[in-house]
């Protein structure tokens, strides 16, 4: 197999309004690269999901997105608090972010099922008090 | 149906990118959580909604989505309508609530996004 193309994106933790931007910046790459629509919407997705994730429970982290010719493989790592219990996490509904972020439009407890909606397998490894790395991937 | 048509029957002010109102759309989505939008949107829709921030145009942006009615005269920020401008995304504000909005452009036979 040939050598992915890497890009690397530091995902700040400290501004709402601006999560998503990494997850945009990807896209633009994606869309360069000439991949199908479908692909380029479903990595979107998944990637903008992980990255609002990292903003509202996490104080951000970190993106590395890996391109092949025939898969896009995402891998988002944070030095959060971890999830206790990632099978309730994986419950669409279930969600411990706060009013504040309900009031902003997410926190619906569809962030980690959309995510695994949208791609072809998605690896949680998570410490509770370390953190969590999510590994997608999105076959083309 | 075309954007234009879209501001007309709602009679919406169009705030961002309106060199994009021939654009052509076959269905729409109402909702304020976003994170059901990104569950449940299908691509070149509408999004109807109440919620002002950002995200919103982050969240149509991911979706491949043309326009943005932010109903019941919510006055976006500039910083939501540059971003929408820089994307090419058409915001519109409507007085309309979100129901009499989504009637309104049904009745024309706009469809649920989630039916196409």
């Amino acid at each position: 197999m040939p050598a992915p193309l890497n890009f690397h994106f530091d995902i700040d933790g400290e501004d709402f309004s601006s999560a998503g931007e990494a997850s945009v910046e990807m896209k633009k790459k994606l869309r360069q690269l000439g991949f199908p629509p479908d692909v380029i919407r479903r990595c979107s997705i998944a990637m903008y999901e992980g990255e609002i994730n990292m903003v509202i429970h996490a104080n951000g982290g970190s993106a590395d997105v890996a391109v092949y010719p025939d898969k896009v493989v995402i891998v988002l790592e944070d030095h959060g608090p971890g999830i206790p219990n990632v099978e309730l996490a994986m419950q669409e509904g279930y969600s411990t972010a706060s009013e504040q972020i309900h009031n902003m439009g997410f926190g619906a407890g569809m962030g980690l099922p959309n995510m695994k909606r949208y791609t072809q397998s998605l690896e949680i490894e998570t410490q509770v008090g370390v953190g969590t790395k999510l590994t997608m991937v999105v076959s083309v | 149906m075309k954007l234009r048509q879209i501001a007309e029957l709602l009679q919406a002010r169009v705030l961002s990118s309106a060199d994009m109102l021939d654009t052509e759309v076959q269905n729409a989505f109402c909702c304020d959580m976003m994170s059901d939008v990104l569950a449940f949107a299908t691509n070149q829709s509408v999004l109807i909604t109440g919620l002002l921030n950002p995200q919103v145009v982050r969240t149509a942006m991911m979706l491949d989505m043309h326009c943005i009615v932010f109903i019941n005269g919510k006055e976006p920020t500039p910083e939501i309508v540059s971003l929408a401008d820089a994307n090419d995304i058409v915001i519109m504000v409507t007085e309309e609530s979100m129901f009499r909005a989504a009637g309104t452009l049904f009745d024309t036979g706009l469809l649920n996004a989630e039916e196409e």
